[in-house]
Order: structure tokens, then C-alpha cells, then sequence
């Protein structure tokens, strides 16, 4: 096995194991904490509440899990605001494995979700950008984000600037869809299967 | 920068990808899964399968065609037709639809859209509504898969949209029924009234002809994303021809 993609009890798990299938990767979707501990990569996806997912989380017992794990470990969309100390969103705790709290994306006039192709930009040097450009269209579907601090390797602008792609030690986030975002997502996907654990 | 989306439209009907002028007479287009991997190729930013017969006829959308869809495309794409409930919702998106669409059974059970929105968020609830002028107002119309099952519902578009954003809709795909398949352009007329009152992503659909009908519904409509069927089915506009336009004409769009 690869990777292990953490059952959240949200729904786009299967997208998210066909990505790695398409890469010719192993992996499986698993809410057994001894599984996700031996996995060599873990992958905590998500989409819909905070609230919700966390609340699925603690029923299966898995945060203490996730919040041990010192293999690489990448949370996507719903799951990248996760991995945070807390979210605005319904004033909910997070996994608190990367510093910082995820705010309402401040959009102004323009339409809210954040949904479609942005741009990825102000990319920091990091194996997991390995072959990324600068401006390279990543989809995003969001209302709260990770502001820009210094754990942040990407950023993209809707309204506000702010993280696109953060890590923190072996923890990385994603705010937009990997498994949705053509070259660019499969390419980080590929990078996040030989980062260094 | 956020890209303006090019959206293919793929009406499915027994597994096939069909087309009809103003809704009628489908003819035969192609395979799903030949049309999705050849649309992903060109660049097309989304895809839509509306199941056309789903609504008039009852039957639910298989699941099994959309995991095929899903196993192959790294684009995301949304499921439409006959979505009645929270379940048939969660069997899409758990095939790996990334985003599910109601018509007419929200107009006929409007707290359906609530229910979604609580079960999924609202970043996958779209809400399509067919719309069609009758003398200066827009009116929606329902079940519009059949022609002989088409109902007026009685209710102006502008209110049902208002409706359905309270409801948790998370983007509106507004068909104008009047240029349905007839190649003449979007109806920039009804698409910037209701982009006025549009707070989520909102997607023209209806009357796509030429390279410039779609500049013209970015910028004069000020729509996110433009769905079209028949030019894109017969490669009467290439997409990777119109992008190009796009881009040139000053248009922010995915190359």
C-alpha cells in the first residue's frame, strides 16, 4: 500500500482514490487507525462542514490517530482546513497540526463559493512543487481558508489572498482538489508519493 | 485569477449522449465516457450529464456510469435529472460526482435543497433552473426532459432563484429556454438581471452559436461559466479554438 486515504464519512472519497489509481498507486480508504498508522502516506480528505467532519472523526476515535502520524500526511479542501488549530467556520477545533485558524474567505462583491480553476501562485522551493509553474490553474471549491502566514508554499487570490498549499513539517494541505485539477493535481500527487517521511 | 469556465453539457438519455432543439427530437451524439475523455482532452473546465429522461420518467441516475466517469477524469464534473433525495444525492457523490444538480424536484419539494445543504455543504449543490420570457417576465418551467410533460410551475425565475440560494443552492445554472438549441447567443438580457441578484457562481446556459456569444455572456453578463451542448457535440466550436479567443480578447481562462 501507498497511501492510505482516511475515511472521513465525507463524500469525495472514491475521486480521491481513483486520482491515485490513474497514478498507478496503491491505496485504500480506511478508518482503522492500525492501518493508517502503517501506511507510508496518509491522505485526509474532505468536503461539506468542519463541524461535521471533526464530529465523524471523534466517532471513529481517529484524531488522536491523525494527529500521531509522522509519515507524510496531506489534507484536501474541507480536510487541508482540518489539520488546523480551529476554524471560523461553526467556531469548531481542528487537529491542530499545522499553526494558524481557517477564516471566512473575505470575497467582497464577488460570487461566494470560491468555485473554478485558479491560479496558484507566490510557490515556494518544496519537493512537493517539484515540476508545479507559477500560475498554474488549480480547482478550488471553498468558503473558509488558511490566511497566508509562513507555513504557506502557495497562494491564490479570490477577493483575499490566501494559502493555496501550506506545510508544516510532515503535514501539507491542499485547499483545492488535487484529484480534480488536471496535470497540475496529479503532478503534486506525485510529488507527495516520493516526499521524503 | 479565477477562470471564466467552459462548461460541455452531455444530455444523457439510456446511456447515450443525446441533443434537442428546444428540448425536442433528441438525436443520438455519442458514447459518455468517449465524449468526457475527449472534452477533458480539449480543455473543457467542468462537464455536466444532465440525465434528461430522469425527471419525466422517474428513474434515478445509475451510479455505475458515473464511477466509470469519475475513474477517468481528473476535471471535475457535476450529475443532474431526478436527484428526489438526500440518498440518491449521497449514491452520486460517493461515486465521485463532485457536484449534484436539481430542477424539478426542488420546484415540486423546495426543502430539498436544505436537506442537501445540510447533508453536503453547499459547495455541491447546483440548482438548474429552465426559464423561458412570456411577455417581459421570466417564468420557470418544469420537467423539461419530455415536451409532453412540461409544466409551467407558476413561479418567476428571479423569486425561485432568490428561493434557492436561501435554501443553500451553491451555484445556479440558468437555462433560457427561448435560445435552447437554436445557436442564436445567450440571453444576456435575462442572465445580467439575474446575475443582479446572484450571490453564488452562476452558469449561463442556452443559445451558445459562435466564438463571440460566449465573449459576449462573460462580459456583458458578468456570468462564472458557460455551458453549451450541440456546438461543442458536432465541433461546430472547437475548445481549444474558442479558449484561445477568450484568452486573446482579454477574458481570464484555463489554457
Amino acid at each position: 500500500m501507498d497511501v492510505a486515504i482516511v475515511d472521513t464519512g465525507c463524500a469525495n472519497l472514491a475521486s480521491v482514490k481513483f486520482a491515485f489509481d490513474r497514478l498507478g498507486a496503491l491505496s485504500v480508504i480506511t478508518r482503522d487507525a492500525d492501518t493508517i498508522y502503517a501506511a507510508p502516506r496518509v491522505i485526509l480528505p474532505g468536503v461539506g462542514s468542519a463541524g461535521y467532519a471533526m464530529d465523524r472523526l471523534r466517532e471513529r476515535e481517529l484524531i488522536p490517530v491523525i494527529q500521531n502520524l509522522v509519515q507524510p500526511v496531506m489534507g484536501i479542501c474541507l480536510g487541508m482546513q482540518l489539520i488546523f488549530d480551529c476554524s471560523e467556520e461553526g467556531d469548531v477545533d481542528g487537529l491542530a497540526m499545522v499553526d494558524g485558524k481557517i477564516e471566512a474567505l473575505e470575497t467582497g462583491d464577488l460570487p461566494c463559493p470560491h468555485m473554478g480553476w485558479n491560479t496558484l501562485t507566490d510557490l515556494k522551493d518544496d519537493p512537493l512543487l517539484n515540476g508545479v509553474e507559477e500560475n498554474a490553474y488549480a480547482y478550488f471549491v471553498h468558503s473558509f481558508a488558511a490566511p497566508v502566514s509562513a507555513k504557506t508554499l502557495a497562494c491564490s487570490t479570490y477577493g483575499t489572498k490566501f494559502s493555496a498549499i501550506v506545510r508544516q513539517g510532515n503535514v501539507y494541505g491542499c485547499q483545492f482538489h488535487p484529484e480534480r485539477s488536471g496535470e497540475t493535481g496529479a503532478q503534486i500527487f506525485r510529488n507527495f508519493l516520493k516526499v521524503a517521511a | 485569477m479565477l477562470a471564466r469556465r467552459i462548461i460541455p453539457c452531455l444530455d444523457v438519455r439510456d446511456g447515450r449522449v443525446v441533443k434537442g432543439v428546444q428540448f425536442r427530437n433528441h438525436e443520438d451524439v455519442g458514447d459518455i465516457l468517449d465524449l468526457a475523455l475527449r472534452y477533458r482532452d480539449e480543455g473543457a473546465d467542468e462537464l455536466v450529464f444532465y440525465d434528461i429522461t430522469a425527471s419525466v420518467d422517474d428513474r434515478t441516475v445509475s451510479p455505475k456510469w458515473v464511477e466509470r466517469v469519475s475513474a477517468m477524469l481528473d476535471i471535475p464534473f457535476c450529475v443532474a435529472g431526478g436527484i428526489k433525495t438526500v440518498d440518491a444525492a449521497r449514491a452520486r457523490l460517493e461515486c465521485g460526482a463532485d457536484k449534484i444538480s436539481v430542477n424539478s424536484p426542488a420546484l415540486e419539494r423546495p426543502e430539498l435543497i436544505n436537506e442537501l445543504h445540510d447533508a453536503f455543504g453547499k459547495q455541491c449543490i447546483v440548482v438548474g433552473v429552465d426559464s423561458f420570457e412570456d411577455q417581459g417576465t421570466y417564468r420557470v418551467k418544469s420537467h423539461t426532459g419530455d415536451a409532453n410533460k412540461t409544466k409551467e410551475t407558476g413561479r418567476e425565475t428571479l423569486a425561485w432563484i432568490e428561493e434557492a440560494q436561501s435554501r443553500g443552492a451553491g451555484e445556479i445554472v440558468l437555462n433560457c429556454m427561448n435560445q435552447d438549441g437554436v445557436r442564436r447567443g445567450y440571453d444576456i438580457a435575462q442572465l445580467t438581471a439575474v446575475r443582479a441578484i446572484c450571490r453564488v457562481p452562476l452558469i449561463a446556459s442556452g443559445g451558445a452559436g459562435a466564438v463571440e456569444h460566449f465573449e459576449d455572456v462573460f462580459k456583458r453578463a458578468n456570468v462564472d461559466g458557460a455551458l453549451a451542448a450541440s456546438v461543442f457535440h458536432k465541433n461546430i466550436i472547437p475548445i481549444p479554438a474558442l479558449k484561445q479567443v477568450l484568452k486573446a480578447n482579454g477574458i481570464e481562462i484555463r489554457i
